[in-house]
């Protein structure tokens, strides 16, 4: 309300401005005409009259404009300066943005190649038996029989697949060329219980695994190896000498969590791997698909229940096999990648820390470099928060900037890895907003003291100084 | 008639130190709308600290202060400021002007710590009147290091004018000019007086002083002499008869 007594005009020279000023009386506006107040010339040049109370009424928005237009200017009268603060600010978030962007994207490679190992899948190796202190290697105690295979689908409810496993390495051959691959004896569930669907042809059936019949379904780079661009279907393979016909390829898996190739396989019935191939009675391992990811501890513990009791091993003594379940694996791969967030993300925090700590420095420095200008600004009646707020916004214009360049780099990094490693590129748009926040809450925290400092400075000293 | 200043027995107290220095002991003084006031001294005299009391800038250790009716002796940091947003215009020895900002820019400076913000067209229109009336009308645009001594005050005087102040408050105005120019920024203060501006100036020069009303010499802390002024100049004739004086020795073989 005071200012507006500014427009309402002495109309006598003796009474220079001394009307009530708290008051914004409505004749104001009929005040058009009245003298132009101290004009040198004697012309009547009336005020913007329709400026009354209601028009001038605060508009903060345009405060705030007025004031980042002030701290636009000051950044770029020192545009070095301004570049070089900015640039811990940009380090940190780029940092931060490209560890989310290449975290996430080797999160969804492991995800994705976990997921390959199936749904709901528990496997149990044979033989972790432990004689004299010696612990044998999975599958070379040979405890697990065909039987037991057929035991827990018979006897454990909830369990929707089961498939005996052999694994071997052979040397395959077709017409002239050969290859070494990957030997897998399965039942008919596996496919489904790795979720790894056919790409041309026919699984085998129950009726091969009981005929022990000499059919195998080969993997893309098996296929590739022995058959070139040949459509592989109805073709002989022979397995150390033992010709299987062709019935089924499967489609591209890609690569194992470990790093090997999925697809260089053959996979036949588990019976004619045992009998055929490898002449062995026992199995290597047997994979367990449970109809609910809810089952699985249940049918775990209900897996080690009748393969102990199948296995007549007295209690307190070890089992002669091990039980694995997914999430075991699943979880041996996200520890690793925790570490890996845990140290790029506290690298990425000290940068911010320093980036803001260079802001604190820069600002202080530009508080005492306009001490005069603050002096300036108080004379004219410019209250400490004012100072404040301007001093602020600067510092957080700084951090905001800095996080907004940041941001764009740690994408382009991570995009450039991401287009290195075949990644998907991932990131996320939360992380980009947490990014511009928190760069813009260093520039608050650390922008806070320079401010207050200038907002308290004694408006007489800071006139006087040179 | 009101009073635009009245000082009732102010005593400031510095405590620097171990030593209190007492810069002002006891002034009592009050200046009506419309005067022309010079406050002088010696250095060490307390007339700054005297001016940076009226100014507000600084609260008194003791006494009353009532300006424009309103009592400032009580007010805290943040009334203070909105005191001399609204009722001072202040102009400095050094001009204290913003660097490398428009000239109107920086009479538009005091309208952007107003409570009741104006658009910035009404800012822009104030802020070009101001300097309008302080002849600085197409210099606008200009920066300061692109405006000379004399334009840099005008400059400042404009930006203390721009709230419509109830008192002008100048700090040595003249001390960084040359003579003619002095006459010339004087010329400006005794025309805003004519118009009913009050307008204080503290100053050493004593010809500088005869342009105005009233004269205040202040000792030690206290005035000791506050008389009116006799033999008054007139800014206008004085620089006529200047201007006359070098038209003179420029013709003068």
């Amino acid at each position: 309300m005071r200012n507006c007594a500014g427009y309402a005009r002495p109309s006598t020279r003796s009474n220079w401005r001394h009307e009530n000023r708290s008051e914004c009386i409505a004749p104001v506006l009929g005040r058009r005409n009245v003298r132009n107040w101290c004009s040198l010339e004697t012309r009547h040049s009336p005020f913007p009259v329709g400026a009354g109370c209601a028009r001038g009424r605060a508009r903060f928005s345009m405060r705030i404009v007025a004031i980042l237009k002030v701290a636009f200017r000051a950044l770029q009268r020192n545009k070095m300066r301004t570049v070089l603060t900015m640039l811990g600010i940009i380090i940190g978030v780029a940092a931060v943005i490209a560890m989310v962007g290449i975290g996430n994207g080797a999160k969804a490679q492991v995800e994705a190649q976990i997921a390959s190992l199936g749904q709901n899948v528990i496997l149990i190796f044979s033989g972790s038996m432990t004689r004299s202190g010696i612990h044998s290697g999975w599958g070379s105690a040979g405890t697990l029989m065909v039987e037991d295979a057929d035991a827990i689908r018979r006897e454990i409810p909830g369990v929707q697949g089961v498939s005996p496993e052999l694994r071997s390495v052979a040397q395959a051959a077709a017409g002239n060329q050969n290859w070494s691959t990957q030997i897998l004896g399965e039942s008919p569930d596996y496919f489904q219980l790795r979720q790894w669907p056919l790409a041309d042809g026919t699984s085998f059936t129950e009726q091969d695994v009981r005929g022990a019949n000499k059919v195998a379904v080969i993997g893309k780079t098996t296929a590739q190896q022995l058959y070139g661009n040949e459509n592989p279907l109805g073709q002989i393979v022979r397995i150390k000498n033992v010709p299987f016909t062709v019935v089924g390829l499967l489609s591209s898996k890609g690569l194992s969590v470990m790093g090997s190739d999925q697809d260089d396989v053959i996979i036949m019935p588990y019976t004619s791997a045992m009998k055929r191939v490898l002449g062995v009675t026992t199995l290597r391992s047997i994979n367990v698909q449970a109809a609910a990811p809810q089952l699985l501890p249940v049918i775990q513990q209900q897996l080690i229940g009748l393969l102990r009791q199948r296995h007549r091993i007295l209690p307190g003594r070890d089992d002669d096999f091990t039980v694995r379940g997914q999430q075991d694996i699943a979880d041996m791969a996200t520890a690793q990648s925790k570490t890996m967030t845990l140290l790029l993300g506290s690298i990425a925090a000290i940068s911010l820390l320093v980036g803001g700590i260079g802001i604190m420095n820069i600002m202080l420095v530009s508080v005492t470099e306009r001490t005069r200008e603050i002096g300036i600004r108080m004379a004219v009646g410019a209250r400490g928060h004012d100072i404040l707020l301007q001093f602020l916004i600067e510092a957080v214009t700084l951090s905001a900037i800095g996080g907004v360049l940041g941001i764009g780099l740690g994408i382009g990094a991570s995009n450039l890895v991401a287009s290195k490693m075949q990644w998907p590129t991932l990131t996320p748009m939360w992380a980009s907003a947490a990014a511009f926040l928190v760069s813009a809450t260093v520039g608050i925290f650390f922008g806070f003291y320079p401010a207050r400092k200038a907002a308290r400075l004694d408006p007489i000293e800071a006139l006087r100084y040179e | 008639m009101k009073s635009v200043i009245q000082l009732q027995d102010i005593h400031k107290v510095y405590h620097t130190g171990e030593v209190d220095v007492h810069a002002v002991r006891g002034v009592s003084l009050e200046i009506g709308p419309g005067e022309f006031v010079a406050i002088m001294g010696a250095s060490g005299s307390g007339k700054s600290t005297l001016m940076n009391l009226i100014g507000c800038l600084d609260r008194p250790t003791q006494g009353r202060y009532l300006l424009d009716d309103t009592d400032v002796s009580e007010l805290d940091r943040d009334e203070l400021a909105d005191i001399r947003n609204q009722k001072i215009g202040f102009v400095f020895q050094g001009f204290n002007l913003l660097p490398r900002t428009s000239a109107l820019e920086n009479a538009e400076l005091p309208m952007l710590y107003m409570h009741d913000h104006l658009t910035s067209r009404d800012q822009r229109q104030r802020a070009l009147e101001a300097l309008e009336t302080v002849g600085l009308g197409e210099r606008s645009g200009h920066h300061p290091n692109q405006l000379s001594g004399g334009q840099q005050q005008r400059v400042a005087i404009a930006r203390a004018l721009v709230n419509h102040p109830a008192l002008l408050l100048a700090d040595e105005p003249t001390g960084n000019l040359d003579s003619q120019t002095s006459i010339e920024i004087m010329g400006v203060f005794q025309k805003l007086n004519e118009q009913g501006m009050t307008v204080v100036m503290v100053t050493h020069e004593l010809d500088i002083a005869r342009y105005t009303k009233r004269n205040v010499i202040m000792r030690d802390g206290k005035v000791v002499s506050d008389t009116p002024v006799a033999d008054r100049l007139k800014a206008d004739a004085e620089l006529r008869r200047l201007r006359e004086a070098q038209h003179a020795v420029q013709l003068a073989p």
